[in-house]
């Protein structure tokens, strides 16, 4: 690891006052110091802020709940509001990493998570992420567990956070605080697809701070489920994983919301899809119809093309399991 | 804060350290370079393999994936704080009883990660603890005596967790 300077701060203005562009935040650093150590990364300064006060989850006036930045995966996956009232975000975070990672890795730390694409890791190859304008080898090279979905030419990368797929199904709210004040970013415009600007992941602004995430009141407890698709039974990163949640009235369907996780560069959703769902029975055949419309314009790459059929069944069995009422 | 050198506080293994690091030391490379505690090992070194699990405030973590300045005034534990004196921890007898091992490079992490999973009390039959050790790797594949050795040791060791509850 590169040296660099470090810091420690108590408080949110200071720890804002000392970012800029050669600086990174640091929480658990589970990803950050593993991107640090090959070489990915080397921030010239980093700013511990693990005793900021951002550690609390708290019920907030709407019925939701405000999550602290700094909880760790652990601790949110096993708090009993989250496992009683979110059971789909417990499960999808208890899907990702290991224990002891999870008891490091953070809350906002898991939203700024980087790509697990070999080629970004890999220094000795080019990387449109990694150095914008350098290419891309995935696109015509080892491309298992890339994107179908919301590619481009310069980048097929996904991202890597189950967490993220449950959030973005749940319609979470990301709080952040910046050198120009605060402001609030819907999940679903947090993260952004590659476009010709594959270096940036996210819709912050540089120096901005993630300081909470924000559920709403509902959370799908009664009909939910998480489904990840992987090369081994656990501890591995998802080569597609579904987040299902619906609101049923007897067996019609009053609301629902589909994730899709390992396919695209953000959690990947589509209204369509949703909306199709609404009012009909909760059946195979209208699992199917949203399936085929969350991966409509899919576009597989040459070791990939297992993707979009995976993903329409792990969507059509996802949504089965939560019609079924969530497991517990 | 910024020079190249931190203080740095911890209790470690039951005793009070005050120790100068370097900002980017790992805590993995503080432990086995600067304190001479060779029992965490360095597997991957990225979080993959779990051979340098230790407790740090009660919790299971992987040591060289975190900078050991950024944990001042922390309670730290390796495989080197587990025994009592000559008393074995339950959890390493029990791996001793089961020969839950072969070359035992993944032996400390295995033992740490397992007490950690003791003190978080969620694993409650076989199936579990698979999942809740899928951290830690073992490439001779003594999986089958990991697990029993696990699975006999988990209730004498949440019982030590309380007896030395403060």
């Amino acid at each position: 690891m590169r040296p660099f300077h470090y810091h420690r701060p108590e408080r949110i203005e200071e720890a804002l006052a000392l970012a800029g562009p050669d600086s990174r935040y640091i929480a658990g650093g589970t990803n950050l110091l593993d991107l640090m150590k090959e070489n990915v990364l080397h921030p010239r300064q980093l700013i511990d802020i693990n005793r900021l006060p951002l550690h609390a989850i708290e019920e907030t006036p709407g019925g939701g709940l405000m999550i602290g930045a700094l909880v760790s995966n652990a601790d949110l996956a096993w708090h009993p509001q989250i496992e009683q009232h979110y059971p789909l975000l417990s499960r999808a975070i208890l899907a990702g990493a290991s224990p002891q990672l999870r008891n490091m890795a953070t809350t906002g730390g898991n939203l700024l998570q980087r790509t697990r694409c070999y080629y970004f890791y890999d220094t000795g190859t080019p990387c449109n992420k990694r150095e914008p304008g350098t290419g891309c080898p995935a696109r015509d090279g080892l491309n298992r567990i890339h994107a179908i979905l919301g590619a481009s030419e310069a980048c097929v990368a996904v991202h890597p956070s189950d967490m993220c797929v449950a959030l973005a199904a749940l319609e979470a709210q990301v709080h952040v605080q910046g050198p120009h004040g605060k402001r609030r970013i819907a999940m679903s415009d947090f993260h952004r697809l590659p476009s010709d600007r594959p270096e940036l992941d996210n819709n912050l602004s540089e120096g901005e701070l993630i300081i909470a995430v924000e559920l709403p009141a509902e959370g799908f407890a009664q009909h939910s489920a998480y489904l990840k698709l992987r090369d081994r039974a656990s501890y591995a990163f998802a080569l597609v994983s579904v987040a299902a949640a619906l609101e049923l009235d007897g067996t019609t369907i009053k609301a629902a919301r589909l994730a899709l996780g390992g396919v695209a560069h953000k959690p990947w959703r589509v209204e369509a899809a949703e909306q199709a769902l609404c009012g009909k029975p909760a059946d195979e055949a209208s699992f199917a119809i949203a399936a085929n419309l969350l991966l409509d314009g899919a576009q597989p790459l040459q070791h990939n093309a297992f993707k979009p059929e995976l993903a329409r069944r792990a969507i059509i069995r996802a949504l089965g399991e939560a019609a079924r009422g969530t497991a517990r | 804060m910024s020079e190249t050198t931190c203080t740095l506080s911890l209790h470690l293994n039951g005793q009070h350290r005050q120790l100068d690091v370097r900002p980017w030391t790992t805590l993995l490379d503080l432990l086995r370079e600067q304190l001479d505690l060779t029992g965490t090992k360095k597997g991957c070194d990225h979080g993959q393999c779990g051979a340098c699990t230790v407790l740090l405030n009660g919790k299971r973590i992987n040591s060289c994936l975190t900078l050991a300045v950024m944990h001042d005034g922390a309670r730290l534990t390796s495989i080197e704080g587990l025994a009592e004196g000559n008393e074995l921890h339950p959890m390493q007898a029990a791996f001793v009883r089961h020969d839950a091992f072969q070359c035992g490079y993944c032996t400390p992490g295995q033992i740490c990660s397992a007490v950690g999973l003791a003190g978080e009390n969620r694993a409650h039959d076989r199936d579990s603890i698979r999942e809740l050790m899928s951290g830690n790797l073992c490439r001779c594949g003594a999986y089958p005596n990991i697990l029993a050795a696990v699975e006999e040791a988990l209730p004498a060791s949440r019982d030590r967790l309380q007896e030395k509850a403060p």
